[in-house]
């Protein structure tokens, strides 16, 4: 069994955030309008979470990128009452569009608040509408959406290697983010292979995770940063 | 009491039907009706546009809607309580508050249900919840309990109208065709005779009790989809009970306001005594007692516990942004409560009046306090999260409330708000022969009657009623009933 999964080096990290404008790109995320702004309303599939350590002068401010940590135990998806939100059999969580009636139950039930609702129909500047990817399908207003971790790009990528009579190799499907990254601060890969680059950052004792204790068993790492001397 | 005989007590229940509605009756549910439609062209705009036109955003996604939607399955629990459980228990002083309770119930359901599906970002799809239907979700369980709910006290309800509808069909000669019509079409064929009876009883009993356990689990579960989750506020062990009580609690002070409301309107003082009133005040103070000590265990946990999301909660209720709503829903379920009710000479029905407001205000914030706070804290610290409901939620929840009054006025119209035989019973009479023909086979009643509006029944006090019906008073099977109705069935 492969189990898909990202390790991220706050180390390298330098908060350009290409990551996120790719994920926007890749993933048709609507760019939304300085009033969804303000209202807190963007939908981002992967966000950057600021954090701010000390007092000042002495201050610390980081940003982590954060997108859905494909939790092993996904509280988001026991609560849906249509069974709209599931764990597939790479154990990705995923979300069917047209089956969500937009309870956000399981938006609130993501104790990391990773899952986003569309408070409108999703609009784009005529220029960039043009533009979608067509491997992904658009949301209406009213449902939920997540990161998949760009899983249309490993359908595609099991297309591709059928096609060439190879085996797929972790290394042939990549989301969006990681291959942006120009630190190369994601990585992806497979957690259940010991040798993957991905499971040994994963047994790094800088590795950790967000709100381990809650047991919901995330499958994105982080690798904290270790501070300036 | 005593001076109360039959037949004042059934032409006052019954005058204000016969009576052309006022003109202040015709405003009221006029505007009632007014501010509902109001409300659904503000649900249609909501539609049309999409959830951003309310206040909800990131992290805040649950408001107003989810808030009205616990609030009227609360007080909707009021009238299984006051009806079924009290019915069960025999408890006296719940007779003439029944029938509003139970119109409570019936008519409050429909709004907590239409909370959940003003909420719903695809309305449309509402029926994705029996299509594709996922038993871990509490919100799943909710649909199921709350439909039972629903059609259980409807038929609740309604069985213990159908006497008083075939007294309406009876004694109401003067009303227009329609309405006879319905009378006599809802009665069923109702007239009173020993089966009957005893058909209601069986079943109002069996019906009682199931409601009862209904009335808890419905509850419970409203609680389970804010204590299944794993949100800091929200994941508390005792939220259930809290939540139950509560209700109960946000209930019976409805019942009171409006049992007051027609007690002024229809002249039923001598029917709803102040005694009556009195002893839901004790009930009324038991509970906000009970309310306390909840709210005391919930918060003392947390307070004690020190994790540091749940701690930013508690922060925030007590001193934070949230403190004047949360004190504001201290003083309105507790302090000013239990002031009031703690002083006998305070219990007067326009004093239960105010607090039943009171509690009604302060309980519908408590559910805000819940809600809201949590969802504005959460473990990571997102965005800004602060809600203001937008003006479509606010149309909405007048509208509900609107709807609600608007609901119970139309049935105090058509149909008596007290359930005449049980307050007859109360009265000490017997509640055969609503004065109904008089199948052959039972004791005939109509020849003693001295006046068509009193079956010849001997009351509480006076054995020496018409003809005793010895086959009746030997029937075994009648002792599986309760015993004020045995003892009833004896004297005819
Ligand atoms: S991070 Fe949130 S959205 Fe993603 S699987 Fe876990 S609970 Fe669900
Ligand atoms: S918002 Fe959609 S996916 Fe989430 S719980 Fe509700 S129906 Fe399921």
């Amino acid at each position: 069994m492969v189990r898909w999964a990202m390790a991220i080096d706050l180390e390298k990290c330098s908060g350009c955030q290409a990551c996120v404008v790719a994920c926007a790109a890749e993933n048709n995320v609507p760019l939304g309008s300085p009033q969804e702004a303000t209202m807190g309303r963007l939908i981002r599939w992967l966000q950057m979470l600021p954090r701010i350590e000390g007092e000042y002068p002495h201050v610390r401010a980081e940003v982590i990128p954060m997108m859905c940590f494909q939790c092993e135990r996904p509280p988001c998806t026991y609560v849906c009452p249509v069974a709209a939100t599931y764990k597939n059999p790479q154990g990705i969580v995923a979300q069917i569009y047209w089956r969500c009636i937009g309870c956000r139950y399981c938006v609130n039930a993501c104790p990391f608040t990773l899952k986003w609702f569309n408070w409108f129909q999703p609009r784009w500047p005529a220029t960039m509408a043009e533009a979608t990817n067509p491997d992904v399908s658009l949301r209406d207003k009213g449902v939920t959406e997540k990161c998949t971790f760009c899983h249309h790009r490993l359908q595609q990528a099991k297309d591709r290697t059928r096609a060439e009579g190879r085996p797929l190799r972790p290394e042939d499907y990549r989301p969006a983010c990681v291959e942006a990254c120009p630190q190369g601060a994601l990585v992806f890969g497979d957690l259940d292979d010991p040798e993957s680059p991905v499971a040994r950052l994963a047994r790094s004792p800088r590795a950790f995770r967000f709100l381990e204790e809650l047991g919901t068993q995330p499958k994105v790492y982080f690798l904290a940063a270790t501070p300036e001397a | 009491m005593a001076e109360v005989t039959g037949p004042e007590a059934k032409t006052r229940v019954l005058r204000p039907l016969t009576r052309p509605a006022g003109w202040g009756y015709t405003l009221t549910v006029g505007g009632l009706v007014a501010i509902f439609g109001w409300s659904l062209y503000a649900w249609s705009r909501q539609i049309q546009t999409g959830l951003g036109v309310t206040g909800l955003n990131v992290p805040v996604f649950w408001g107003v809607y989810i808030i009205n939607f616990v609030f009227f399955i609360g007080i909707s629990h009021a009238g299984t309580l006051i009806s079924s459980i009290l019915r069960i228990t025999d408890t006296p002083w719940r007779r003439p508050f029944t029938r509003l309770a139970e119109a409570i119930t019936v008519f409050s359901l429909p709004f907590g249900a239409l909370s959940v599906i003003v909420d719903l970002g695809r309305p449309d799809r509402l029926l994705h919840v029996v299509r594709y239907p996922h038993f871990t979700s509490a919100i799943l369980w909710d649909v199921v309990c709350i439909s039972t709910y629903l059609i259980t006290s409807c038929l609740y309800f309604y069985l213990a109208l159908v006497p008083d509808i075939a007294l309406c069909r009876d004694r109401l000669p003067e009303t227009p065709a329609w309405r006879k019509r319905l009378y006599r079409t809802l009665a069923l064929g109702w007239q009173g005779t020993p089966v009957q009876w005893r058909t209601l009883d069986r079943l109002l009993t069996g019906m009682s009790i199931f409601l009862f356990a209904l009335v808890v689990s419905v509850h419970t579960n409203v609680s389970f989809v804010f204590g299944m989750t794993l949100k800091p506020g929200w994941h508390t062990t005792i939220i259930s009970p809290f939540f139950v009580l509560g209700a109960i609690y946000s209930g019976v002070a409805t019942v009171i306001v409006l049992a007051a409301l027609f007690r002024r309107l229809y002249r039923l003082e001598d029917l709803m005594t102040e005694a009556h009133f009195r002893s839901c005040a004790k009930f009324l103070l038991a509970l906000c007692c009970f309310w306390l000590y909840a709210m005391i265990v919930e918060h003392l946990f947390v307070f004690y516990g020190k994790e540091t999301a749940e701690l930013r909660i508690l922060e925030a209720k007590f001193w934070g942004p949230y403190a004047p709503l949360f004190w504001t829903m201290v003083a309105c379920c507790f302090g000013i409560p239990f002031t009031v009710l703690a002083v006998p000479r305070w219990r007067t029905i326009r004093n239960l009046v105010v607090i039943g407001l009171v509690i009604d205000v302060g309980m519908w914030l408590e559910r805000y306090t819940i809600i809201v706070p949590s969802g504005a804290y959460p473990y990571l610290p997102w965005g800004v999260g602060t809600y203001r409901p937008s003006w479509v939620e606010v149309s909405v929840t007048a509208g509900w409330l609107a709807g609600f009054l608007a609901l119970i006025l139309l049935f105090a119209r058509l149909f008596p708000v007290l359930t005449v035989w049980e307050v007859r019973e109360e009265l000490g009479e017997a509640r055969f022969s609503l004065g109904a023909p008089v199948p052959a086979g039972t004791v005939d009643m109509a020849g003693a009657s001295p006046s068509p509006w009193i079956p010849p029944l001997g009351g509480r006090g006076s054995p020496t009623g018409a003809g005793q019906s010895p086959s009746l008073a030997t029937d075994a099977s009648l002792q599986r009933f309760r015993p004020s109705f045995v003892s009833k069935m004896r004297q005819t």
